[in-house]
């Protein structure tokens, strides 16, 4: 059984088709790319496969499960967790807090526990309270935990937000853009994270990146769409080298 | 039976103009500011006393002036007076707030205090006697079948819809009715077109406001006993119109008012009036919860 | 060993509370400032539960007085029909003795009550958002007063009363202020059940949701159930402030619970600061104090000015006033500290060496 198997999915809003029969195929822990010029339908895609948008037709199962339908906190709870292009943090909340409430999905008590302060409230609090403080210090985030996301570095906050979505546990992890906006640098520091997790949580990635650096150092498999449709896929080197995606990239003239 | 549901929508058509007058000024503030101006329905109250001290004013005069040429004078002076008060409103309270950056439920607690202070101080200075408001213009009775109008009713009717034409015009042909449309899409780029926001706010506090005072004119008209909260639930009623039209958009409160007054007016005649209200909105909250944007709004996709 | 820590607050407030019932008992302190002190509480439990949704959860509901007159009618009635007799219910069901020990019952059935028509703005919340849902909560607040002023079996718009004949009762069992022990009771039990709330895992969902919504759904925070929790623990605590102001005052109006109602309790969330519980308790007693405090003030104003002599001796100063000085102490206020008083921030946040004396979970 593959893990996250996508069949013809095609999104349309009013009578534009944003994604049209898109497929894809995760069969255990690879590191792909999804790339293709802006307004392509990238985000879109990872809208539907995370829950926000119900596909106007095709199929999407997860660990053999449909998920095409559910709401975004069921897809997050059954293992797909995402980051956002435009950082979304909780950014009036510490850092501890934002790892925290991304525990909602294994809460393990009820209100009734809440309000009484029972043992089992306390146990699930310190359970949950340990899981970020474990993640954070392999993140090496620890010295930021009572800090506000808004007044740390933005290369930090493209970390945290990367901690936030693996604080779920998750099986497949969708990248929006994690290099945007960030300098050389951290693009360097960013490609060994994400090769790190990888490697640490045994977790498979799908990420929509514009620098091809970041995509042609990890990924082992691209897909390239354009206006919704995919116009090619394969290894990086393949895709290097593909004229259509040249062309998508360039525009006719400049082959 | 046919013709009380004529006289009925004909009641429900003058209603409802007053209802449209005033959502209209709560629409043009929302549309530029994002604030719900909860002052605007003592606005109107503060409309009906100008038009009102005016019209005393000009009566005892000696120039012995007639209704009609006194009515004449008092419609735009009371639009004058009622928006310096608005615009005032928008320089004494509410700028600074925006200035500092303040949430904007600061600011629209700020103008439900600024209501309860005009209501209030109006009370505690002129005093709980009701003011009754001058005959101006003869009433004359049209009878259309069983049907009876006045050209008091006809004119409000008439006016509300002149005004929404006019303001249209506004919005669409003038330059700055064009930047107060913009700037709903975007607050930076609009002063980078050469128009100062705040000249925009103001111009939009000005038309507001002026609609407002004919609202308040037209109302101590038809209905000549004036006093302090007679602002209050119809501000709150307008409002709720302009929300259910879709607020930001002239269209939708324009409609949205008539919508609440036909629908109040028919409420009334099929059951007691005490179920007005409880009628009324309910069938309101029923569209809002159809249509979560209002009539005409349009929903605001989130990016994500 | 004890933690005093832990201890500290509730020993402070319940040696408070302990004290002002003996007063009370000993007609230390007069019946009218006993009735001020109850409304301070009934404010504080309004206050701080509507800071749940407009605080806390960021949305910008303005229909809180209905919810707690759903909790005043229910309750109100619910003890008219058990434990008196009266023209409209007819011979009490239990004795009336018995009011005193079914008194937090039917408290709770009239929060449950105000819970469930909490139901009325959650679920429309689902959807809609902002301003939509601010004429949603206020729709809902004018049809809940005009479906009580509509209900002639409980008195319509001419009100509901009888309620001081449940404190007689509650008083014949044993003579002591009962209704002084029962608000210091429910407000303690409010303001204990939101810290809970909003300082756990779970609740800080609706932080969460506040701050941004999108990536609370994403990172698992069921936003809808969360709306639906917040909602209804919100007018439902709101219910028991409506229970208790309606046995303070023995007589209930519907138009008691009107905007008026509701912009005062939007007036003490805002001034205290969005997402503060102290900054709640903090508004409703500065609140409460100043309506009660322009009582006298204005008079001797009045009088002041008067002899001074600058205003003229045909004008006098009415009480009215009280709502033109309140709303401009706001708005002068609100141009000081954008924010409220509090912020979001709690008192121990201000004075970190707190933290060393209490810790209040």
């Amino acid at each position: 059984m593959s893990l996250l198997e996508i069949k013809s999915l095609t999104q349309q809003f009013g009578g534009l088709t944003a994604v049209s029969e898109f497929s894809t195929r995760f069969e255990g822990r690879e590191l792909m790319g999804l790339i293709g010029p802006n307004g392509a339908g990238k985000t879109t895609v990872f809208n539907i496969v995370s829950g926000f948008y119900k596909p106007t037709k095709g199929k999407i199962l997860f660990k053999g499960k449909q998920i095409d339908g559910l709401k975004p906190h069921r897809v997050t709870a059954m293992g797909i967790a995402r980051t956002f292009q435009n950082i979304r943090l909780w950014h009036d909340m510490t850092l501890l807090d934002n790892i925290l409430i991304s525990q909602h999905y294994n809460l393990g008590y009820n209100l009734f526990d809440l309000f009484t302060r029972n043992r089992r409230y306390m146990e699930n609090e310190k359970r949950m309270t340990s899981i970020a403080m474990e993640l954070l210090e392999q993140l090496n985030l620890v010295q930021f935990k009572d800090e506000k996301p808004r007044n740390l570095p933005y290369g930090i906050q493209r970390k945290i937000e990367i901690a936030r979505a693996l604080s779920v546990k998750p099986d497949l992890l969708l990248l929006d853009e994690p290099a945007a906006g960030l300098n050389s640098s951290d693009v360097q520091d960013l490609i060994q994270l994400i090769r790190w997790i990888h490697n640490e949580f045994d977790i498979a990635i799908w990420m929509i990146e514009h620098q091809m650096a970041v995509v042609m150092s990890l990924c082992s498999w691209i897909q390239v769409i354009d206006f919704g449709k995919t116009i090619a896929e394969g290894t990086p080197d393949e895709i290097q080298n593909n004229p259509d995606v040249i062309k998508a990239y360039l525009g006719d003239d400049n082959i | 039976m046919l013709d009380s549901i004529f006289q009925n929508l004909f009641n429900a058509l003058q209603w409802g103009s007053f209802y449209s007058l005033i959502a209209l000024g709560y629409t043009l503030v929302y549309g530029v500011l994002r604030l719900i101006n909860f002052a605007h329905g003592d606005i109107f109250m503060v409309g009906a006393y100008i038009a009102f001290f005016l019209a005393m004013f000009f009566l005892q005069g000696d120039g012995g002036l007639s209704g009609p040429v006194i009515l004449a004078m008092v419609i735009p002076l009371t639009m004058i007076l009622t928006s310096v008060c608005g615009v005032a409103l928008e320089r004494i309270a509410y700028r600074p707030l925006r200035r500092k950056g303040a949430n904007r439920l600061y600011v629209v607690i700020t103008a439900l205090m600024c209501g309860l202070i005009l209501e209030n101080g109006n009370l505690a200075f002129l005093g709980a006697s009701r003011k009754s408001f001058p005959e101006l213009i003869d009433k004359v009775v049209y009878n259309i079948g069983s049907i009876s109008m006045t050209n008091l009713k006809i004119g409000v009717i008439l006016s509300s819809i002149l005004v929404y034409f006019v303001l249209n015009a506004i919005i669409s042909k003038t330059r700055i009715g064009m930047a107060m449309r913009g700037i709903s899409y975007d607050k930076f780029a609009i002063p980078l077109m050469g128009i100062p926001i705040d000249t925009i706010i103001m111009v939009t506090f000005i038309l507001g406001s002026s609609l407002a005072g004919l609202a308040g004119i037209l109302f101590a008209m038809s209905y000549p006993v004036l006093d302090p909260f007679m602002g209050a639930l119809i501000g709150w009623k307008a409002f709720i119109a302009a929300v259910v039209g879709g607020i930001g958009d002239i269209k939708g409160a324009f409609v949205g008012g008539f919508l609440l007054g036909i629908v109040e007016i028919l409420a009334m005649a099929i059951f007691p009036s005490t179920f007005r209200d409880l009628i009324a909105f309910s069938i309101l909250m029923i569209i809002l919860v159809i249509k979560p944007t209002g009539l005409f709004g349009i929903a605001k996709s989130t990016k994500i | 060993m004890i933690n005093t820590k832990k201890m500290s607050v509730p020993s402070l407030l319940f040696l408070l509370a302990a004290g002002t019932i003996i007063a009370a008992h000993f007609q230390l302190i007069d019946l009218y400032v006993q009735t001020v002190i109850m409304f301070i509480g009934v404010n504080i439990i309004l206050s701080s539960s509507f800071n749940i949704i407009n605080g806390y959860m960021g949305e910008f509901a303005c229909g809180h007085a209905g919810f707690m007159a759903v909790g005043a009618y229910v309750t109100s009635v619910l003890n008219i029909m058990f434990f008196t007799n009266s023209k409209t219910f007819g011979q009490a069901i239990f004795a009336p003795e018995l009011a005193l020990y079914f008194f937090p019952v039917t408290m709770f059935i009239g929060g449950v009550a105000a819970a469930i028509t909490g139901l009325l703005v959650a679920v429309p919340s689902f959807k809609t958002r902002d301003d939509y849902l601010a004429i949603i909560t206020l729709a809902a607040n004018f049809i809940i007063v005009s479906l009580f002023i509509n209900m002639d079996v409980i008195g319509g718009a001419r009100g509901f009363m009888g309620m001081k004949q449940i404190v007689f009762a509650m008083e014949d069992v044993a003579y002591i202020p009962w209704m002084l022990i029962w608000v210091f009771t429910f407000t303690y039990f409010t303001v204990f059940v939101i810290r809970r709330f909003v300082t756990s895992t779970y609740g800080k969902g609706i932080i969460a949701i506040h701050q941004d919504e999108i990536a609370a759904e994403i990172m698992s925070v069921n936003t809808n159930k969360m709306k639906l929790v917040a909602f209804m623990l919100s007018s439902g605590l709101a219910g028991l402030a409506g229970g208790l102001f309606a046995h303070i005052l023995g007589y209930i109006n519907p138009n008691s619970f009107g905007i008026l109602k509701s912009t005062e309790c939007l007036v003490m969330v805002y001034l205290g600061g969005m997402g503060s519980l102290s900054g709640s308790i903090i508004a409703a007693v500065i609140f409460t104090l100043l309506i009660e405090g322009l009582r006298f003030i204005i008079p001797a104003a009045d009088t002041l000015l008067h002899l001074m002599p600058i205003i003229p001796d045909t004008f006098h100063l009415s009480q009215v006033l009280k709502w033109v000085i309140i709303p401009l102490i706001l708005v002068i206020l609100m141009q000081f500290r954008p924010e409220g008083l509090m912020g979001n921030r709690e008192l121990s946040d201000f004075f970190p060496k707190l933290k060393k004396y209490y810790e209040f979970k």
